[in-house]
């Protein structure tokens, strides 16, 4: 992202940010609701482009992450009482432990053994959260409200269910997940996991030490998405085991496709049409999930680079 | 009832379970080793057994046809599934396991929008209780898993004795050489692909009678099958079997005296772990 093509990318990401800053003054408040769970979950596939997109390695087990964070947040701030800051923080940390302790397991497999073996794990995470329901609450849940402190900016309370509050801490927590990202694609470390990806013994040969490259990606995905987690459990006030299940693994992939693996803006793209047809579908027939099933099935079949992936390939291949 | 009894229970439950989570598990093994793929739709096949079977009990009065119109139907299914979806993939590995995760989506939510939510039980053709010194037991049961056993016994004479069964072998151990000997490896492909969901909706049919048809009921069936698998070696079809009953008779066991939760968290662990240092199984040989 050096000289002339580094102006044009930057300009559009701060444009990104900023169209969805002023968003929230124009759009109805069912829209600015949606928008702000869109942004939160949008940082969670941003997190997992990095290892998908980036790293070339598919997980199937990123819901324990996102849940991590969630859980780590959740519980400090029902039982300990623990303010906002404090809480993501500590969701945040939570988000990072986990997936460097997972990475020095899992990345010793790779391929299709990488996605069965994240999977498992996974699981085993969620029906933890299940085993002790007496204090997670389990499918239940926990419900926050209540328990939960204004966020204090100096002499500022902010309550989160303040839909304004929510609208922009959902976007703070975005726009530096989507920064972070583009950050890190043009740095040389981003450039090493791309070589990792396109072809990882030839990047070892180069004198890389992937491994430690792999880790780093996971830890950085895995964080990305505890953050996610965390703040998601801050603006809508709830923990529950279901964010936990295979289903919330299988929806930041579907929506790093769909807006197009490998790209800084897919994973936003991805996430706010795969939203708005889940919801819509969702008020149609009991059995909305379908989407999620054709539209894979569709993406593989026909369109494997996404729409923001057919769109650098097509007319601006400068996007990162 | 004295820990005897319970102990007795728990192997039975074991065995039961043992010889239908292997007829579901051999079909995933048989995809995986022949095509090299790993088909996360293989549950909802078994849950398209369970469900056909409940049709058609009602439908026509009698659980029996359904042994033949199920398997019939999902082993059908498969054939377009592979024709529709797997083959323009080209088999890649990681496309497959998306476009299959999306099949599982498809399938299990169009049960739910045509067939509902509720669990319906399906009479057992017969009923007879099988008296023990300690408890009575369905009769039904100990018939499951006779037959059960009979498919794993016809599926390997298939495997082992029959023409068919030599392409599919010589599919799985090289491809490229296999069909320079002229093995058709589309066809063998899609006949590996009908018969493991074959497999998949017959243990569907005979466990619907004790378990009721539900359309979530593919997603355990799955995760089971994935533990056998691991454990047996990817493609291993005795490993497949050995493992199964470790896995079938260990669940059994400690469902009976522990929390199902916590038997399924360790089990989930240690597969995973298996996985990472031994990508062979503890049985296969280490292939994939």
């Amino acid at each position: 992202m050096t000289g002339q093509r580094g102006r044009p990318v930057l300009a559009l990401h701060v444009a990104v940010v900023l169209l969805l800053l002023g968003l929230q003054f124009v759009v109805s408040p069912f829209q600015h609701g949606m928008l702000a769970r869109i942004m939160v979950l949008a940082a969670f596939a941003v997190g997992y482009n990095v290892l998908l997109g980036y790293t070339g390695l598919m997980s199937l087990g990123h819901a324990m992450f996102f849940a991590a964070g969630m859980y780590a947040t959740g519980l400090t701030v029902f039982y300990v009482g623990a303010g906002p800051v404090d809480g993501f923080l500590i969701g945040l940390g939570a988000g990072v432990v986990l997936s460097a302790a997972m990475g020095l397991i899992v990345l010793r497999t790779t391929g299709v053994s990488f996605l069965i073996v994240t999977m498992m794990f996974a699981q085993v995470f969620y029906l933890t959260t299940l085993y002790f329901n007496r204090i997670t609450g389990g499918d239940q849940g926990l419900i926050l409200t209540g328990h939960l402190h204004p966020l204090r900016l100096g002499a500022l309370q902010l309550p989160f269910a303040d839909p304004a509050v929510k609208y922009n801490v959902a976007l703070a927590v975005f726009g530096l997940c989507f920064l972070l990202s583009l950050w890190l694609t043009a740095s040389p470390a981003g450039r090493v996991l791309v070589a990792v990806r396109e072809n990882e013994d030839r990047t070892t040969m180069l004198g890389f030490n992937t491994f430690t490259y792999k880790l780093l990606a996971l830890v950085i995905s895995g964080g990305i998405s505890g953050m996610a987690g965390s703040a998601y459990t801050l603006l809508f006030s709830y923990v529950g085991s279901s964010f936990a299940s295979i289903l919330y693994s299988i929806y930041p992939l579907l929506w790093t496709l769909v807006g197009g693996s490998g790209t800084t803006i897919g994973p936003l793209v991805g996430t706010a049409l795969m939203t708005y047809v889940v919801d819509i579908t969702s008020g149609v027939t009991p059995g909305y999930l379908i989407v999620v099933g054709v539209v894979l099935v569709v993406i593989i079949l026909k369109f494997p680079s996404g729409i923001v992936g057919g769109i650098r390939a097509r007319w601006l291949p400068w996007l990162p | 009832m004295s820990l005897e009894g319970h102990l007795v229970l728990a192997l039975l439950e074991g065995l039961v379970s043992s010889l239908v989570v292997a007829l579901t598990a051999l079909g995933l093994s048989l995809v995986f080793g022949v095509m090299r793929i790993v088909n996360v739709a293989h549950g909802e096949f078994f849950m398209l057994g369970a469900v056909i079977t409940w049709y058609v009990s009602t439908a026509a009065g009698s659980f029996l046809p359904a042994l033949i119109v199920a398997p019939l139907a999902v082993g059908a299914l498969a054939l377009v599934i592979n024709r529709v979806v797997l083959r323009p993939i080209r088999y890649d590995p990681a496309a497959t396991i998306v476009a299959t995760i999306g099949l599982l989506y498809i399938i299990q939510q169009l049960v739910l929008t045509i067939y509902g939510p509720y669990a319906r039980p399906v009479v057992p053709p017969f009923y007879f209780r099988v008296d023990l010194p300690w408890f009575g037991y369905s009769g039904y049961k100990l018939v499951v898993a006779g037959v059960a056993a009979l498919l794993l016994v016809a599926t390997w004479l298939l495997v082992t004795k029959t023409t068919l069964g030599l392409y599919m072998r010589a599919t799985q151990q090289d491809r490229e050489t296999a069909l320079a000997f002229g093995v058709p490896v589309d066809r063998i492909y899609a006949s590996a692909f009908a018969l493991g969901a074959v497999l998949a909706a017959l243990a569907g049919v005979l466990v619907v009678p004790e378990q009721q048809a539900h359309y979530l009921m593919g997603l355990d069936a799955l995760l089971l099958s994935f533990m056998v698998v691991i454990i047996g070696g990817l493609g291993s079809l005795p490993g497949t079997v050995a493992a199964a009953f470790l896995i079938g008779m260990t669940d059994g066991v400690v469902s009976v005296f522990f929390s199902p939760t916590l038997a399924r968290i360790i089990a989930s662990g240690l597969v995973a772990l298996v996985l990472v240092w031994r990508s062979g199984g503890l049985f296969g040989d280490a292939a994939a």
